[in-house]
């Protein structure tokens, strides 16, 4: 059985201007040790679905009936807030987006990560204190025991993410939520933050979830992949699979946008328009207002997540339908310029 | 848990100069430099640009120090071309370029736009420059005023400027719109009913409504998700081509700026460090920070693993630079020695039209005779 | 368009996301996205028998059905019910509404219809002695209700149009069965955001039309209130009656009508709240605009100058200049407004400071803008709307800062009524005349209230980071 597994994960938004299906129909699971990559689009859904797991999905936004998010074989969305804080920080930790805001700015950082230890620990004030030196030590931050007393206000954007992995990292949880870890960073930090991150999964083996819209990141350390589009998994695979053999258009369309160093030469490939508003999620297959291969069946019925085998899935009617591919491409070239193959 | 090692790599302290190890002897400090080219009849010229923002505090907000946020800056944009800034963030990219635009005003070196020095205009050669050169801003939340339709904006700008009135200000309004890309009816809209990538578009239309011949792009698509960066890159592009357009093209990201620049410069704490042809400067890069940077770019090919070269430490303040190589404390450069901390280094030229301000790099000596 | 038809055309978006992504971009450049292009191209062959979803359309900004028929639904209504409830509107406003199956709507209307009809009622001999005996405090009085009445009609005629076109954009609506909230539309600016907020506010909207009943008793009272509010009663008859049919809030000591009275000091209450705040925000709006965009020494001054105002107790400050001075209605509004500006000096400042290092300020400057025209044009338009929050809320302030100094005695001065000085009669015998000074009392209460509704409902509806 998986470490995590979340099954058809719906999470809405009952807002004035409607129902926001922020994350309508998600699954997905992660293994011990194992790196999974969430990516897609800003208001794809990737920052609720990890809220939901945690359980802090807050008002208007309500986890619907049906949904199962399940640790170690217990059903998580049953829990009540008390048992559900058990196991927040302590079995299922996470790192936020902001590592400018989500730092208490009138405590010194060491003692926002003993907190958390003489909560879930009972430690002693003392040993909590020793127990946060070893943990900013261990997350790479030179002269722990300075840095320890110093306000985060005192510490650089990557100083600040390492002090939040530290926190994360208190209680040795199983499983680690990274939400954008390194978007805000500099590209020289986020390859700190990376190097960490993967070495801490080899030495803890612990289980990560990496969410980002970065698909190098994803690339570099990730051993699977969930694409996500419109509050739904449009394709999931191996790393390989999915950068390698790319089966829905839109991973293809993400990947060709990419520039590339080694291909200079021509326009980028684009994928016209943006994500559209989570009240309003197209008809059918979500992708078809903005997929070059769409045509009536797409724009009429949803897709199932078909299985490619391997572990591969995609959401997608061209893997029934080929010839469309075919058809379409032979009249023009689609998502040309760069990586899809 | 406890017993485990520290993750050493990442620990280590920035370098005093003492502990590097003793001059070796070997530091190059020959070769062409920057300064000494003369780029012909470059569209923009840069010689020497400093801005020091003076760091007030106390109770009469005494000065009580610099932020070297710009310091010695020398390059040229030809017309028609590219120039790609890259760097960290707080490496003085955007004081760059707003000080070439007087934004803000420099405090030492020279600019010249056309054959005009820009640092010595006048108020009203000022406003005939910002008709030859604009700027589009990072974040397309802030960069434009909330209470004004897309279409007041840029009329307002053809009004100051004397463009076009009236029902030509409207011919010129739809015009533009549908240049960058964008419905024209959209003129009587509101910034906040528009995505971020259209707001790129409308900051992108605004910006060529006074027909300007260099834009400074500052990053223009830091903000955007990749697929609409590739949108907004191709847009730049495109309209490059067809009204010849010169850009100076800030960002962060190595891979976009390589992507649409003819030349490349990276800068670092205020200063260039390396400047190159872009194929070039990817190829075979001479600084150590820029081969650190190129490394660090994650590519989305999953089977290749390449050496990532981690720098460790932060990017060190603007207020108190590292004497001598400002990249010294975290350079990985295997004859680093004490030479480095004693000696800026010159942006010397390493190989042909290409320059580097390494000590440690040998410097490219033209063939004589030629 | 109506106000009412686009709180509708906005219902169906978030206050963030945009209604419509960028696929309304069409790509007019070929080699930009040639697939777009031949996407937009596939989207309009008419494709038999498959319905062409109608989300599309509306995303790329072309006029849609629903459209059209907003189009038409906007000529005003003929004919049937709808006839029937204009003619009804015309005669007695609030009328038609309940016709037409708004009960609340028309009920406000007939409601502020009737209020009017019984001043009138009221201020009967006033009104009709007018022409040979009229001060100025009459023609303003009746001119007001004049007014008034003309407002209400016509805002209950343009509802009522606003309502039918409502119903039966509603109804072409459902019989098609999509979503009206999606369609092409002309901008919708910050302040027409705002008002939609504004307008589901409930208790603002409570707030504002207390608000607006009080001007409207200030400015009428000679043809509101019974009795003369200064000139004394026989004291042993009339002195200390309680409510009565003759006296709906009893009389004082001196035999004056307490309803009156308050009438009356209605005026002097919101004429100081009103011309104080209006000097307060002026000077500290000037003040703080040019300490936050010229900055450096002029800031550093404005700001220790602004600071050691501030330092002062307020009250204090009050007490000690009125001393000094023979106190005057004038005086009175002159020391409140000049001591109550640093607050909004420094908000404005504030604002100033952090927009001028907002990018399309820079963009402004780049785009070659002279300073005034930045200032007038970019920086204050702004900076408005927090001012009008900070002064909303000011104007409570001011009015139970006026009735402390009256209730003290060094305000308005007897026998002028003001609600402080009312409440100071009534304390002498609170037990025996609870009346005298509870009823002053309940206005203070009820008018400050109703600016801090509006004024914190101002604030939700103004902040963007405020609306869900
Ligand atoms: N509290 C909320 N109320 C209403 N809608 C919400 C709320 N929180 C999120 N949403 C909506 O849910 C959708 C998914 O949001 P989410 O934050 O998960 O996106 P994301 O994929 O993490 O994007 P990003 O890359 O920008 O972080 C968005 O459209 C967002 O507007
Ligand atoms: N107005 C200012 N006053 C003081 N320091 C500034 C100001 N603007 C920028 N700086 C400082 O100058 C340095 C360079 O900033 P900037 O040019 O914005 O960097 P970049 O655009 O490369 O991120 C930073 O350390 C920044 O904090
Ligand atoms: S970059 Fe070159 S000069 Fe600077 S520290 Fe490294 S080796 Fe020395
Ligand atoms: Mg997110
Ligand atoms: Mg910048």
């Amino acid at each position: 059985m998986a470490l995590l597994e979340v099954r058809d994960l719906r999470t809405y938004f009952h807002t004035e201007g409607g129902v926001a299906k922020a994350v309508d129909g998600v699954s997905f699971h992660v293994e011990r040790g194992e790196v999974l990559g969430i990516v897609g689009e800003s208001g794809c859904g990737k920052s609720v679905t990890s809220l939901s797991v945690m359980g802090l999905v807050s008002e208007p936004g309500r986890i619907e009936e049906g949904s199962s998010i399940t640790y170690d074989g217990r059903e998580l969305t049953t829990l009540s807030e008390k048992e559900m804080r058990g196991i927040r920080g302590n079995d299922i930790a996470m790192i936020f987006q902001e590592p400018m805001t989500s730092l208490n700015p009138v405590f010194p950082v060491g003692d926002q990560i003993s907190e958390a230890l003489r909560l879930h620990r009972g430690l002693k004030k003392k040993e909590a204190r020793g127990r946060a030196i070893e943990l900013l030590q261990l997350v790479g931050i030179p002269v722990p025991e300075r840095r320890v007393d110093e306000y985060p206000h005192q510490l650089s954007g990557g100083m600040r993410q390492r002090v939040m992995i530290a926190m994360a990292l208190a209680n040795e949880p199983d499983v680690l939520i990274a939400d954008e870890p390194t978007t805000a960073l500099d590209v020289t930090i986020q390859a700190q933050i990376l190097e960490l991150l993967d070495e801490l999964r080899e030495r803890l083996g612990m289980a990560i979830v990496l969410i980002t819209h970065d698909l190098g990141v994803v690339a570099e350390v990730c051993d699977r992949v969930v694409v996500m589009y419109a509050g739904q998994v449009v394709e999931e695979g191996p790393v390989g699979d999915i950068f390698g053999r790319p089966s829905h258009p839109y991973t293809q369309g993400l990947l060709a946008a990419v520039p590339r160093p080694d291909r200079r030469e021509g326009t980028l490939a684009v994928i016209p328009g943006t994500v559209p508003p989570p009240t309003n999620w197209p008809t059918g297959c979500r992708f078809h207002d903005r997929c070059p291969y769409a045509w009536d069946l797409t724009r009429e019925k949803m897709p199932p997540l078909f299985d490619l085998g391997g572990d591969h899935r995609s959401r997608c009617w061209l893997v029934e339908h080929p010839e469309r591919r075919e058809e379409v491409e032979r009249t023009r070239p689609v998502f040309t310029g760069g990586a899809a193959q | 848990m406890s017993e485990l090692p520290v993750a050493d790599v990442l620990a280590a302290e920035p370098d005093e100069e003492t502990t590097l190890p003793p001059s070796k002897g070997d530091s190059d400090l020959g070769g062409r430099t920057l300064e000494e080219v003369d780029p012909g009849d470059a569209l923009v010229h840069v010689r020497g640009l400093k801005k020091h923002f003076p760091l007030r505090g106390g109770f009469l907000s005494r000065i009580q120090g610099h932020v070297k946020a710009v310091d010695g800056v020398t390059f040229w944009v030809g017309k028609g071309e590219t120039l790609g800034l890259v760097g960290e963030s707080g490496s003085g990219k955007s004081t760059t370029g707003r000080a070439i635009l007087r934004l803000i005003e420099p405090t030492e070196g020279t600019v010249v736009f056309a054959g005009q020095d820009v640092t010595a205009m006048d108020a009203e050669d000022l406003q005939a420059l910002r008709r030859q050169a604009q700027i589009i801003f990072q974040d397309p939340f802030a960069s434009l005023n909330p209470r004004m339709t897309v279409g007041d904006a840029i009329r307002e700008v053809l009004k100051v400027h004397g463009l076009a009135r009236g029902e030509g200000a409207d011919a010129r309004v739809r015009e533009l719109l549908r240049l960058v890309g964008l419905r024209p009816e959209y003129a009587s809209r509101y910034p906040h009913e528009f995505s971020g990538g259209q707001r790129q578009r409308i900051g992108i239309a605004r910006a060529l409504s006074v027909e300007p011949e260099f834009i400074v792009c500052d990053e223009p698509v830091s903000a955007l998700d990749v697929s609409v960066q590739a949108q907004v890159v191709n847009l730049l592009e495109e309209l490059q081509q067809r009204l010849g357009l010169a850009f100076l093209f800030i960002a962060h990201d190595l891979s976009v700026v390589e992507h649409v620049s003819d030349r490349v410069a990276v800068m670092y704490l205020g200063r260039i460090v390396e400047t190159a042809d872009a194929e070039q400067l990817t190829r075979s890069p001479k600084h150590p920070y820029t081969r650190a940077l190129l490394s660090a770019v994650p590519v989305p090919e999953p089977g290749r693993k390449r050496e990532r070269i981690v720098l460790p430490g932060d990017v060190p303040s603007p207020i108190d630079p590292p004497s001598g190589c400002p990249f010294h404390p975290r350079c990985p450069h295997p004859l680093k020695d004490q030479d480095c901390a004693r000696t800026v280094p010159p942006l010397a030229e390493k190989a042909p039209g290409q320059f580097a301000a390494c000590i440690k790099e040998p410097a490219y000596v033209a063939p004589t005779g030629s | 368009m109506t106000d009412r038809e686009r709180e509708d055309h906005g219902m169906g978006r978030g206050p963030e996301r945009p209604a419509d992504p960028e696929s309304g971009v069409h790509e007019p450049v070929e080699k930009l996205a040639p697939d777009a292009a031949a996407r937009e191209r596939a989207a309009h062959t008419p494709r038999p028998g498959v319905p062409e979803p109608e989300r599309t359309g509306a995303d790329r900004g072309e006029p849609t059905r629903a459209d059209e028929r907003a189009a038409t639904a906007l000529e005003p209504p003929h004919g049937g019910a709808s006839g029937l409830a204009t003619a009804l509107t015309a005669i007695l406003p609030g009328s038609g509404h309940l016709l037409l199956g708004s009960p609340a709507r028309g009920a406000a209307f007939l409601f502020a219809w009737g209020a009017l009809l019984a001043a009138i009622w009221l201020g009967w001999e006033a009104i009709s002695g007018v022409t040979e005996a009229g001060s100025l405090d009459d023609w303003v009085a009746i001119i007001t209700l004049g007014l008034g009445l003309l407002a209400v009609w016509l805002g209950a005629m343009r509802d009522l149009r606003g309502a039918a076109a409502e119903d039966a954009r509603r109804t072409a609506a459902r019989h098609a069965g999509d979503d009206p909230g999606i369609q092409d539309r002309s901008g919708d600016s910050q302040w027409s955001i705002a008002a939609r907020h504004f307008r589901q506010n409930v208790p603002a909207l409570v707030g504002l039309v207390l608000v607006v009943v009080l001007y409207l008793i200030a400015f009428m009272a000679p043809l509101l209130a019974p009795y003369d509010p200064i000139a004394q009663g026989d004291l042993t008859t009339t002195g200390y009656l309680p409510p009565s049919g003759d006296y709906w809030l009893g009389t004082d000591q001196f035999g004056r009508d307490i309803m009156s009275r308050i009438i009356y000091g209605a005026r002097i209450s919101l004429a100081i709240g009103f011309i104080a705040v209006a000097i307060a925000i002026i000077l500290g709006s000037l003040l703080g605009a040019i300490a936050g965009y010229i900055g450096g020494k002029v800031d550093a001054a404005i700001m220790r100058f602004t600071d050691m105002v501030m330092a002062f107790p307020r009250l204090i400050l009050l007490i000690m200049i009125i001393a000094l001075f023979e106190p005057s209605l004038t005086l009175i509004i002159l020391v409140l407004g000049l001591t109550q500006w640093p607050g909004t000096a420094r908000l404005v400042r504030g604002e100033v400071l952090s927009l001028r290092e907002q990018e399309y300020i820079q963009a402004a400057r780049a785009l070659g803008f002279g300073r005034w025209r930045i200032i007038l044009r970019h920086l204050i338009p702004n900076v408005l709307a927090p001012v009008i929050v900070a002064a909303t809320l000011g104007i409570g302030n001011t009015i139970v800062l006026e009735a402390g100094l009256s209730f003290l005695g060094m305000g308005i001065q007897p026998p002028t009524p003001s609600w402080g000085t009312l409440v100071a009669d009534g304390r002498q015998n609170l037990i025996g005349a609870w009346w005298v000074a509870t009823f002053p009392g309940l206005a203070i209460v009820v008018t400050v209230l109703a600016f801090n509704l509006v004024g914190d409902g101002l604030r939700d509806a103004l902040d963007p980071r405020m609306r869900s």
